[in-house]
């Protein structure tokens, strides 16, 4: 079955223990200038809260520093390596133009604090970044402060109880569809509200007659994700805003999804009230292993009044400037001004892009998902056939009844050299198999995975067994998750090592 | 080029195919594709946005730059911004010398370019960084078990309170007027929508929490006390004596540092029940203010309540030893409304610089490094303290001072910017009954001589 495999070829890779054990006294891998004032003695000066020794920290030379992030990085997979159809999490290209723009001396040595009249640069890019992406969503506002998509969620639904607790009454309730994000209810109870779920329809869209019947005084808001987590456009989303607004309620975007419509449409056209970005996800900054991400939130003009502090505005004289001046604002969601470092890497992709680049790569994000989509239709169980956007989502059914599972397949595609897709999200789906291409993929990287997908397919039936056992290649195989709940090892202690080291 | 939004310049999308880089499918690739599907137009795969919600219009922003205006747009941004200048400035964030290993290591693609380590078997290199990251979290902090990070300290200040609340069961805070305003502030918003009363408590003329106060204030229903070591005034707070106020009523103690170098010098807080850092100091560029990297340590018998991710040693099927992610049903993507917190993405990428720049100073570096910064503020207080004031001298302090001048701070750091001085921070605006005094703080990177022009200036 090895000749199925074309992407990926075995090959030695390096052992590598905790940095812990690998420390000895005497090594170094920094050396300071020599001190320029007097020496001052730590004990006198510090007293009772001197410190006398650092643990366990470690003790290596530069080499060996080198070495232990270089060989821990090749057991990584990233975007750089291949095709990661991580469905919802858009794992695109991460443009290295950003990088080298954002390590610019006046960009990363900027100090929060110093004075606006040498901080121009640094406001620009924030106001410029502000006005794009008050335009990519059709709304009036937007703050940059939120450091992540759930710390955005966290800051939209804020604004929406300031506003209409400016109206009287913060109303009790918030509305989630079945199929959001993990991240939804757990922000609106942050927010006080309390959760109400709202099924979704036989098409995985939200149920107008549902939402009827659930939308009333007590109803805050309605947090939607458009597309959805099935890659569905909600099509009848202004509908949902116009029984939202009617009764007062307010219709909140998770914009999760947001680059299978940049370009395309616009959610505030479509009667969105306020909404966040995800950075990471459309505007390409990079995913880091998990984090940092910048989670921008964009509003309409009647909660403009509530958005977080600072804001950056033009003075008289044509300076940039901070105003703090603001007393509806819902006060600060951070310190300082937002993961600013993000915000550049972001500006720096609109501009390589433009109109028409931004379009074409909406086009392209979701054409590649459409051919996925087409290429296993039949081969992998495809639960809603209401047509897709940027992502898809199969099902394992067609694999359950030889005891394979979406899990399963997961791991075996990690043979085939692809990082494996969302596993059993949405929650709507069982078994679910979430795919999201990007446009980030050629035509040959994408067939090399359709082949690997049908290729497993064709292993379930044949010998599920190397399924079960998968993966067969990688330096660890899979890990005792229990284990790792029920007895937990958190950190590093000198005394654990010998027992299970390798 | 400079306002491009404001003037938008086109160029026909006719050559698009051919200049944006980004894409890799062809003209040809499309059609192809576009025939397997059975479309004719690429429209047809947006055709369930009902039609008047379609955009027919180009987005009114700028054209596309090539990778060479890209860099010379963000080169001037970057010149009118400060560079080249003396920064004595601190309250958060820390000017400390970055080695280069760090952006070389964090560059490789297998970490900069993957995702949350969902799948252990293809994410071994960032699962064990983590599990290194927390360890060496724990070693600093003196606290048994420390997360993989949360956005930041000012976020992750909220996050420890409301952890306090659950693990106690109580309803209210006590939090000190030292901890970083900005902290504060964020910690007033989460907790005005959490319904969350919050009493604050002054200092003393050492700088340190006003102790009275504080032990009138906690109560049996004070779920935990909140203060900062190194404080915002740069005292080093008696965090024994504080632990003992807040255990005798039953309410937690947390401490959260800014300034991370310190606790090389610094007695660990290992007295509190709840640590949270902010890991900027650790080899993390200023940048503005971001990202940054907190990151909460506790005890162990609280772990189930600590939010944001852990990740844990295990066994693979083989018996070998390997890493994943663990304790999840903490998080929102499982416990969804229950969740420990809303948070999903944490800062990975960055704790990853900081863990490099612990490895890289270690157990000698680290405590060489924060009596570097000792001597360089000690000596910097001596010379401003002969023409102008110097307050809080009662407590010991690390890198930070305050200073109290004849002109109004903004004025003296107005005329210290004509040298390529960035002076203190001035505390009106956060606490207007410190008058003139700013908030200064000397690391490594200043030397002997800048420290000299700078208090001469200040004591013109």
């Amino acid at each position: 079955m090895k000749d199925r495999i074309r992407k990926a070829t075995e090959h030695v890779n390096q052992n590598e223990g905790l940095i812990f054990e690998k420390s000895s006294p005497g090594k170094f891998a920094y050396k300071l200038p020599p001190l320029d004032v007097p020496e001052v003695d730590a004990e006198k000066e510090l007293g009772k809260a001197a410190r006398h020794d650092l643990g366990n920290m470690p003790e290596v030379s530069e080499i060996e520093v080198i070495r232990h992030f270089t060989r821990l990085s090749t057991w990584n997979y990233g975007v750089d390596t291949g095709l990661y159809p991580l469905g919802s999490c858009t794992m695109k290209y991460n443009p290295r133009v950003n990088e080298a723009v954002a390590r610019l001396e006046g960009m990363a040595n900027s100090h929060p604090y110093q004075p606006e009249k040498i901080s121009q640069g640094a406001l620009l890019i924030i106001k410029v970044l502000s006005k794009c992406l008050t335009e990519i969503c059709g709304m009036d506002a937007v703050t940059l402060q939120p450091a992540a998509g759930a710390h955005g969620e966290m800051t939209g639904i804020m604004l929406v109880r300031a506003y209409l607790e400016s109206k009287g009454n913060p109303r009790k309730k918030i509305l989630i569809p079945d199929s959001a994000h993990g991240t939804n209810p757990a922000t609106a109870a942050i927010c006080g509200y309390a959760v109400e779920n709202l099924k979704s329809n036989a098409a995985g869209m939200v149920d107008i007659p549902s939402l009827i019947a659930q939308m009333n005084d007590d109803v805050a808001a309605l947090m939607v994700t458009n597309p959805n987590t099935l890659g569905v456009f909600e099509q009848e989303v202004h509908k949902v805003a116009e029984i939202m607004h009617q009764k007062g309620g307010l219709l909140y975007m998770d914009g999760a999804n947001m680059n299978a419509l940049v370009g395309k449409a616009r959610p505030g056209d479509f009667g969105v009230d306020v909404m966040h970005l995800n950075l990471h996800k459309t505007f390409s900054t990079p995913h880091g292993g998990g984090g940092p991400g910048s989670g921008p939130v964009a509003c309409k003009k009647h909660l403009e009044p509530f958005l977080p502090v600072p804001v950056v505005v033009t003075r008289p004289n044509g300076a940039l400037s901070f105003d703090y001046d603001r007393p509806q604002a819902i006060g600060r969601v951070r310190a300082f001004y937002g993961n600013f470092g993000m915000l550049i890497r972001a500006l720096a992709y609109i501009m390589a892009n433009g109109p028409d680049g931004l379009r074409q790569t909406t086009e392209d994000a979701v054409l590649g998902a459409n051919y996925i989509r087409k290429k296993l239709e039949g081969v992998y169980d495809l639960p809603y056939k209401t047509p897709s956007m940027h992502e898809v989502v199969f099902s394992d059914r067609l694999q359950t009844a030889k005891g394979v599972k979406t899990g399963d397949i997961a791991k075996r595609l990690i043979d085939y050299g692809f990082h494996p897709y969302t596993v059993s999200f949405p929650l709507i789906v069982h078994g679910a198999l979430m795919i999201e291409p990007t446009e980030s993929e050629s035509k040959e990287e994408i067939d090399l995975f359709i082949d690997a997908m049908r290729a497993i397919a064709q292993e379930v039936e044949e010998d599920p067994s190397l399924i079960l056992e998968a993966p067969h290649t990688t330096r660890v195989r899979r890990l005792d998750e229990v284990r790792a709940a029920r007895q937990p090892v958190l950190r590093w202690k000198p005394q654990e090592s010998k027992t299970v080291a390798d | 080029m400079k306002t491009m939004v404001d003037e938008p310049e086109r160029q026909a999308p006719s050559r698009l195919e051919t200049v944006m880089r980004y894409l890799p499918k062809s003209p040809a690739d499309r059609e192809a594709m576009m025939r397997e599907i059975g479309i004719s137009s690429i429209d047809e795969l947006f055709s369930p946005i009902p039609a008047e919600y379609r955009l027919k219009r180009d987005l009114d922003i700028a054209r596309a730059f090539s990778e060479a205006e890209i860099v010379d747009y963000f080169r001037q941004r970057s010149a009118e911004n400060a560079a080249g200048f003396k920064i004595f400035l601190g309250a958060g964030a820390y000017n400390h010398y970055r080695p280069v290993v760090i952006d070389m290591l964090i560059s490789r693609g297998e970490f900069f370019t993957a995702y949350t380590p969902y799948q252990p078997e293809i994410a071994q290199g960032t699962l064990q960084a983590i599990f290194e990251f927390q360890t060496m979290v724990c070693e600093l902090t003196g606290m048994e078990v420390a997360n993989a990070s949360m956005y930041d300290v000012s976020t992750a200040v909220p996050e420890s309170v409301m952890m306090a609340v659950r693990v106690t069961g109580r309803h209210s805070a006590v939090v000190a007027k030292s901890v970083h305003p900005e902290y504060r502030e964020v910690l007033k918003t989460y907790a005005h929508y959490q319904g969350l009363p919050i009493t604050t408590i002054g200092f003393g003329n050492d700088g340190r929490v006003d102790l009275k106060a504080l032990e009138a204030a906690v109560t049996d229903q004070t779920a935990c006390v909140l203060v900062q070591s190194p404080n915002f005034l740069g005292t080093i707070e008696d965090v024994a004596a504080l632990a003992d106020i807040a255990h005798k009523k039953g309410a937690l103690l947390i401490v959260s540092i800014a300034e991370a170098i310190s606790l090389g010098i610094v007695k660990p807080p290992a007295e509190a029940d709840i640590v949270c850092m902010e890991a900027q100091a650790f080899g993390i560029p200023m940048g503005f203010g971001g990202p940054y990297c907190g990151v909460i340590g506790t005890k162990e018998k609280y772990v189930r309540q600590i939010p944001g991710r852990l990740v844990g040693q295990t066994l693979d099927r083989d018996g070998k030893r390997g890493f994943c992610l663990t304790l999840s049903t903490r998080e929102q993507h499982i416990r969804r409304e229950k969740a420990t917190s809303n948070i999903c993405t944490n800062q990975a990428l960055v704790a990853l610089m900081a863990n490099i720049f612990m490895t890289i100073h270690g157990r000698e570096g680290l405590r060489e490094l924060a009596i570097q910064n000792l001597a360089k503020a000690k000596y910097a207080r001596g010379e401003f303290a002969k023409k102008a004031k110097v307050l809080f001298d009662g407590a010991p302090r690390f890198n930070e001072f305050v200073v109290v001048t004849g002109d109004d701070p903004h004025a003296v750091n107005d005329r210290l910017l004509e040298q390529k001085i960035i002076g203190g921070f001035p505390l009106k605006k956060f606490y207007p009954e410190l008058g003139n005094a700013a908030l200064w703080c000397c690391t490594e990177l200043l030397t002997k001589a800048a420290i000299d022009a700078a208090a001469k200036a200040v004591t013109q």
